[in-house]
């Protein structure tokens, strides 16, 4: 196989591997407020619903976070000329997206370190906001990066912000929100325990089958136009992973469920891969002007290295990010929420409520 | 303000913030993992106390440097696409391979560490945080490979069909001699401003009065401060002599540089000496002088090595650089002089600052000198000079940090990358003045909005101190059961 093709596998990877990984914790962020709410007498308190939900995402959301960076420094590496048209061309709906990470980041950091209502309210502000945007904007971005955009003879995006937001590009961004909320919703039900696992499950069967439809018709309107069997293939495997997901939750088997979202999400992106190959940035002008896994890539030379290094290094990250996933499998309860409150983090309202008793652990 | 000023800030305004807490970071993460050590070695419950002291405080500074990081990676496209295109051959590569041995190293160690305390068996979790700092480090290394192609190109050919930069050698490109240099240099100055950290904090604790902090606690940070002032010493001292080399190497490869540090302007020649000026007052470009204080001959030894070396002056480089670099459109430029004013002040201030805090850290040792009897530890308490020493040492080798990236970035203009392609040549062409007005008008009050909260969220886990631990929490998973509430999650 040639170097560039290796190339644009791994990069196909790497964005897979973001959207299944970093895909449920945006699902989690997003459903703070929906799942996270009391359940009235004798049940959980929100706060204690949401504080499992962020704690099932928390040692993760960081790591799922690296598999971006890494497809983007991968992109500038191996096909420069994708890095600076892609990332010049998208520049304002890229800059939104930079900022709810930045939001999100901080949000999910700093929630905890205030003991005060109405600071939580304003870090679950920006892990929603955080969560949703990106969680939309990436749909955007690749319906638009396959489907082709306006690129001149200089590879440069000609096509100003408003062009990014046609109707299939919106239709991309509801598919992937409405699919990484129902990854996100098995997440929960898969690692937590009580009631907010039941509900979580329900309200995953429900946004699935939005999820499904939606799905159903971006990728048919994605292929229609730059398909092959092969993506099609995919895609249509994407969708029955999906519909197989939904039945196991349906079954109470949570496990196989997520397994299921995260099958489909893969093999959604998956498609969307093939049918671009071998473009990376189709032109709309001029199918001489595309990108192409030639006129964009690095040298033999600079190829050749990165494929060892990641040859040799991939593997590895992917030992150590398993084992700290299996490291912390355990459901989290209402229990292993700890109510003591840092002695940093305490306010009028921790000492209101505790009666002057600060917990010193 | 056209596109490419705009962009030049805002590249100058999120890196400058992004590495106040990168050295934090990488510094900070060492001295918890020697603290978090100690108390493994001795089990004496100051150390876990200060561990998590500092952790904490390290966990609120890693937040904002990670956030902030991810802007870095994109950046590079977004603003300048034509430089992307011209070096990613070779830019790109150590770009990647920062992010997959380093960034998932750091985040997904984190992780463990920050949620797994008794929930990972000791070992396995002090591993954790030793593992956050060599993350830290690689990722030190790597994007300063970057840099150093920036300061210094080698490695590669120009592709004369394409008339790209590829990669020809990439030992060459890891083992560039200014990488060589640069890396234990930016790696201790980011060790001593974790020191000047803990120093400050512990300092303050030191000085603070036994209603504040408990008598009782006083021996603690007293083992804190000695641990941060060795430290700051130790990674001064290496601070010192790797820049000591750094200066021959960038009279060797951007002589323009070492002169604008110095506002040099006419040559010195061979057995003269070029003075050096600590201080001067005069035209801001340091031209006419009015009054200065100088070492003779020292510009000479910083330079060459030797006392009486020839050094060349702004002036003559200049009429070089136009003969050499005319008639191409990546190199041609009207004045290949950088800021002199701003280079002048910023090599001054970097090694100042640096000065002073290892000066506060002797000091630090001095006064905290002998055994530990109770007027050792209360000897601080209430002095004017050390509630002072406190607050300042902190900010001492931070800013020398910023001071010195200034330095280095602003005295390369107006290259992007020396010799081969200027700044100018370098930036997007297709993205808009307004563009870029937005994005830099969106970051900039966003960073500084989350500056006030996180100087505030430090200032408040400082002053609060070290949480006391109760006996009976063993850290031990195996000592705990599955009922046991987390010691900590979000």
């Amino acid at each position: 196989m040639e170097l560039t093709t290796i190339w644009f596998v791994l990069i196909a990877v790497l964005w897979i591997g973001y959207f299944v990984l970093e895909g449920f914790d945006f699902g989690v962020g997003t459903l703070l407020p929906v799942l996270g709410r009391n359940e009235g007498a004798g049940g959980a308190t929100g706060e204690t619903r949401r504080r499992q939900m962020l704690g099932a995402i928390g040692p993760f959301w960081d790591g799922n976070e690296v598999w971006l960076l890494t497809a983007g420094g991968a992109t500038f590496a191996a096909f420069p000329h994708w890095y600076a048209t892609l990332f010049s061309g998208f520049y304002l709906p890229l800059l939104l997206i930079l900022v709810a990470l930045i939001c999100r980041g901080i949000g999910l950091e700093y929630r905890g370190k205030v003991d005060s209502a109405a600071w939580r309210r304003r870090m679950d502000v920006m892990i929603v906001g955080g969560s949703v945007v990106p969680a939309f904007l990436w749909g955007v971005a690749f319906t638009n990066i396959v489907r082709g955009v306006p690129i001149d003879a200089d590879m440069e995006y000609v096509g100003g912000f408003w062009n990014l937001l046609g109707p299939a590009a919106l239709l991309g961004g509801l598919v992937t929100l409405t699919l990484f909320l129902t990854h996100g919703a098995f997440f929960v039900a898969l690692k937590t325990d009580g009631r907010l696992r039941h509900d979580a499950r329900a309200l995953a069967l429900r946004l699935g089958l939005v999820g499904a439809v939606l799905a159903v018709v971006w990728l048919w309107v994605v292929h229609a136009s730059t398909g092959t069997p092969l993506s099609w293939a995919l895609a249509g495997a994407g969708a029955l992973a999906l519909v197989g997901g939904l039945v196991a939750g349906r079954g109470g088997r949570e496990g196989w469920a997520f397994t299921g979202t995260f099958v489909a999400i893969a093999l959604a992106t998956a498609s969307l891969f093939v049918a671009l190959f071998p473009d990376v940035m189709p032109s709309s002008l001029d199918p001489a002007w595309s990108l192409t896994t030639e006129n964009a890539a690095s040298s033999q030379k600079t190829l050749g290295i990165m494929t060892v290094v990641a040859a040799v290094f991939t593997p590895l990250v992917l030992a150590y990010q398993s084992w700290s996933y299996w490291t912390f499998r355990r459901r989290i309860s209402g229990h292993h929420i700890p109510t003591d409150v840092h002695p940093a983090a305490a306010t009028d309202e921790t000492v209101a409520r505790d009666d002057g008793a600060v917990s010193t652990r | 303000m056209d596109a490419l000023d705009l962009a030049r800030w805002q590249f100058g305004i999120t890196t400058v913030y992004h590495y106040f807490f990168v050295p934090i970071t990488i510094g900070l993460s060492l001295l918890v993992a020697v603290m978090q050590t100690r108390w493994l070695q001795t089990r004496d419950p100051g150390w876990l106390r200060l561990t998590k002291f500092f952790g904490k405080l390290f966990a609120i500074n890693f937040a904002l440097g990670l956030v902030t990081g991810i802007v870095q990676e994109f950046q590079f496209g977004m603003n300048w696409s034509d430089y992307s295109r011209f070096v990613g051959d070779i830019f790109g590569a150590p770009l990647a391979i920062e992010a997959l041995l380093a960034f998932f190293l750091e985040s997904t160690f984190l992780g463990l560490w920050l949620f797994g305390w008794g929930r990972i068996p000791e070992k396995l979790h002090l591993a954790a945080i030793w593992l956050v700092h060599l993350g830290t480090v690689l990722s030190a290394y790597f994007i300063l490979t970057a840099n150093s192609f920036m300061q210094h190109p080698v490695g590669y050919h120009i592709n004369p069909q394409t008339g790209r930069a590829e990669l020809t050698d990439f030992l060459a490109v890891l083992t560039n001699k200014v990488q060589l240099v640069a890396f234990p240099h930016v790696l201790a100055a980011a060790w001593m401003t974790g020191a000047a950290f803990v120093l400050a904090f512990c300092l303050w604790h030191l000085w603070r009065s036994t209603d504040r902090t408990p008598a009782a606690d006083k021996p603690m940070y007293r083992k804190g401060a000695k641990l941060g002032a060795w430290a700051l010493l130790v990674a001064g001292l290496a601070v010192t002599v790797t820049g000591d080399l750094q200066g021959k190497v960038m009279t060797d490869v951007q002589p323009m540089k070492m002169a604008a540090a110095e506002g040099l302007y006419e040559d010195v020649p061979e057995g003269v000496g070029a003075p050096f000026s600590i201080i001067t007052v005069g035209t801001l470009d340091g031209r006419e002088e009015i009054w200065a204080v100088t070492v003779p001959k020292l510009l000479s030894y910083l330079a060459t090595g030797s006392m009486e070396g020839a050094v060349e002056g702004i002036n003559h480089i200049q009429e070089r650089y136009e003969l050499t670099y005319a008639g191409s459109e990546l190199t041609e430029s009207e004045d290949y002089r950088p800021v002199i004013p701003v280079t002048y002040w910023s090599f001054r201030i970097m090694i100042g600052l640096g000065m002073a805090a290892m000066a506060v850290a002797a000091g630090a040792l001095w006064v905290l000198r002998g055994r530990g009897s109770e007027h050792d530890e209360t000897r601080m308490v209430g002095s004017r000079l050390w509630g002072w020493a406190a607050a300042v040492v902190l900010f001492m080798p931070l800013l020398a940090n910023s001071f010195g990236w200034i330095f280095t970035e602003m005295g390369r203009q107006p290259w992007l990358v020396m010799g081969l392609m200027t700044t100018r040549t370098g930036v997007s062409p297709g993205t808009t003045g307004a563009e870029v007005l937005t994005s830099m008008t969106v970051f900039t009050l966003l960073y500084g909005a989350l500056a006030v909260v996180e100087v505030g969220l430090t200032l408040r886990y400082g002053r609060a101190g070290a949480e006391p631990v109760a006996e009976d929490l063993s850290l031990d998973p195996a000592d705990r059961t599955d009922d046991d509430a987390f010691v900590f999650t979000y």
